[in-house]
């Protein structure tokens, strides 16, 4: 059983690239010896489509998406929008100060919309269509504004012959898109301008997301062919934009009267209320990345409540003990820790492997948002760096730990822990230097035409009424 | 006639105005305030990032009595506010020039 699960879930790996329908005439290469592979061609891309129809037609039957999984999906997807509004808004706007309260929740949403659209555009396809001769790095733009797909358009899950609709796909992997950009406000929140937020949403998503995403998930991209795993992303979402707003806090520098005015959270209940917002949609996030109502969504179900528990109470004792407080914003931030390092490992890893990986992701990026924080003098605002990129780089590595049937997880093909930690490793390198050199070039491009942040009055006054000319309390 | 300013711990207002209210002071003025005396602050921890809180919020309760109310009302609120911790409060006491009510155009004691 446990065999099966594991070839499932390599299976699955594969087919989360793109999942199979929208990669053409070359099908996940894992998948193609099957029979029934013929018959999930059809929903390929246009070019494709009349040839493999013709010979799929006498004899096979096309797969009819499971409405089971169908709903899970759509349900999933929802969860994940829940996660972007009002989740990752309220958890961000909480900790700002009062006056840049709107600010944060105004960035959040058109980012959420701006990448909505930009994604059915050309997202979809650059990310999980065949690029060709560059397809190790980018699809192609075959799909642009959704082109060829219907209601009957159906894409590839983990298991040969299940499919499920091509546009709940299309919907699925849009809410991952827009979540990532949206992570990159914390590193810029309470001085960045508001237009040249939205041009570097729209040219860091073009020139890191998509092809981090192309590289990790689609049949072809290059790390992909290499084997990394990365369950629901953790490297895609949480390493790029962990990285992104790094540079981005560097870019832009610290903000006014940081380290000598107190700028304390304006409202730890909104910072809560958005942190379990998260959790509760991070089960869509994870548990959806299975693409499919089995057991494998139910693994990654258990592993995101147990390892976030776990790096809440990690957190919380390591405060305790180092502070002398437990505080709230420590348990909230621990759970962040946890959901982002169990996010790569989800349905790979056991439930105790998860356990551990919560724990450390808990106690590391503790110190990634003191220790180091402070090491390094940057201003990321509200620790996305500290956080999602500290816990994602763990969360990867530790992927490539707990997957192994010794420690319960669920195993891969020719698996040695030393081997996929190297290609673990590769993978968060890779993603490390490529949305680094992204985000600096885009930074610094808007910085010397447009500007990237508010003037010095305007951010003593608030980006609340100096950008978006209202308030957030009126009380 | 004598002007009384009290700072004291805001969860003692209660038990204050009702002293008051005890010895016949039929007005009192409140406003929530922060300061620092001897009690100093706290420090905050948020993250990373600690924040000496230096302001410590109180209540500031103004009353306009007789002049020969004056030793009860210090002695009222002093026994109404006290909780032998540092940080209770103070009283200020001022020489009250006038009073005037808006309503009738009464002044002086009569105004009290």
């Amino acid at each position: 059983m446990k065999r099966f699960f594991a070839t499932l879930m390599l299976l699955g790996s594969l087919g989360l690239s793109g999942v199979a329908l929208s990669e053409g005439p070359t099908p996940a290469p894992a998948l193609t010896a099957q029979p029934m592979e013929a018959a999930a061609v059809p929903a390929a891309p246009a070019e494709a489509a009349p040839a493999a129809a013709a010979e799929a037609a006498p004899a096979e039957v096309k797969p009819v998406p499971n409405k089971g999984d169908t709903t899970w999906m759509m349900v999933s997807t929802l969860l994940v929008i829940l996660m972007i509004i009002p989740g990752v808004a309220l958890f961000y706007g909480g900790l700002v100060r009062a006056k840049n309260m709107l600010s944060v929740l105004t960035q959040v949403m058109a980012i959420f919309c701006l990448i909505s659209i930009l994604w059915a555009v050309y997202g979809y396809s650059l990310a999980f269509g065949d690029g060709g001769s560059l397809n190790w790095a980018i699809g192609d733009l075959s799909k642009m504004f959704l082109a060829g797909i219907t209601g009957d358009s159906t894409a590839a899950t983990f298991t040969d012959g299940v499919v499920i609709p091509e546009f709940t796909f299309v919907a699925f992997q849009l809410t991952f898109a827009a979540i990532t950009v949206a992570l990159i406000v914390g590193g810029l929140a309470e001085r960045v301008k508001f237009s040249a937020l939205l041009v570097f949403a729209a040219l860091w998503f073009t020139f890191s997301y998509l092809p981090i995403a192309h590289m990790v998930w689609a049949t072809g991209g290059f790390l992909f062919e290499k084997g990394d795993l990365d369950f629901a992303g953790g490297t895609v979402v949480h390493i790029n934009a962990g990285i992104a707003a790094l540079v981005g806090a560097m870019v832009l520098g610290k903000r006014v009267g940081y380290g000598r005015d107190a700028m304390p959270p304006h409202s730890l209940p909104m910072t809560m209320v958005g942190a379990s917002l998260l959790w509760v949609g991070w089960f869509g996030f994870n548990a959806g990345s299975n693409l499919e109502a089995t057991g494998g969504a139910a693994l990654a179900f258990i592993n995101t409540i147990l390892a976030t528990a776990a790096a809440g109470l990690s957190w919380m004792f390591a405060e305790w003990l180092l502070r002398g407080k437990p505080s709230m914003l420590g348990v909230a931030s621990g759970v962040i820790a946890g959901l982002v390092a169990i996010t790569p490992a989800a349905g790979l890893v056991g439930p105790m492997g998860g356990i551990i990986l919560g724990a450390v992701a808990g106690v590391v990026c503790l110190w990634g948002v003191s220790g180091l924080k402070k090491a390094l003098g940057y201003d990321d605002s509200l620790d996305v760096f500290g956080i999602h990129g500290i816990g994602g780089i763990i969360g990867a590595i530790g992927t490539g730990i707990f997957v192994s049937p010794a420690l319960g997880g669920v195993g891969v093909d020719g698996y040695s822990m030393g081997s996929q930690v190297v290609t673990q490793a590769t993978g968060v390198l890779i993603t490390i230097l490529w949305s680094g050199v992204v985000s600096l070039v885009a930074f610094k491009l808007i910085d010397m035409t447009m500007g990237l942040r508010v003037s010095e009055e305007q951010e003593r006054e608030g980006l609340d009424t100096a950008s978006h000319g209202e308030r957030a309390y009126n009380l | 006639m004598k002007f009384v300013t009290a700072i004291i711990k805001p969860f003692k207002l209660d038990e204050v105005r009702e002293a008051l209210s005890g010895l016949g002071v039929s007005g009192i003025t409140v406003t929530e305030v922060k300061g620092f005396g001897r009690q100093k602050g706290h420090t905050e921890l948020y993250r990373g990032a600690e924040y000496v809180v230096d302001f410590l919020p109180k209540v500031k309760i103004e009353i306009a009595i007789k002049a020969e109310l004056l030793e009860q009302a210090i002695e009222a609120i002093s026994k109404a506010a006290q909780t032998g911790k540092i940080g209770d409060g103070k009283i200020f006491v001022w020489d009250l020039e006038q009073v005037v009510r808006i309503r009738t155009g009464e002044a002086g004691e009569a105004a009290i």
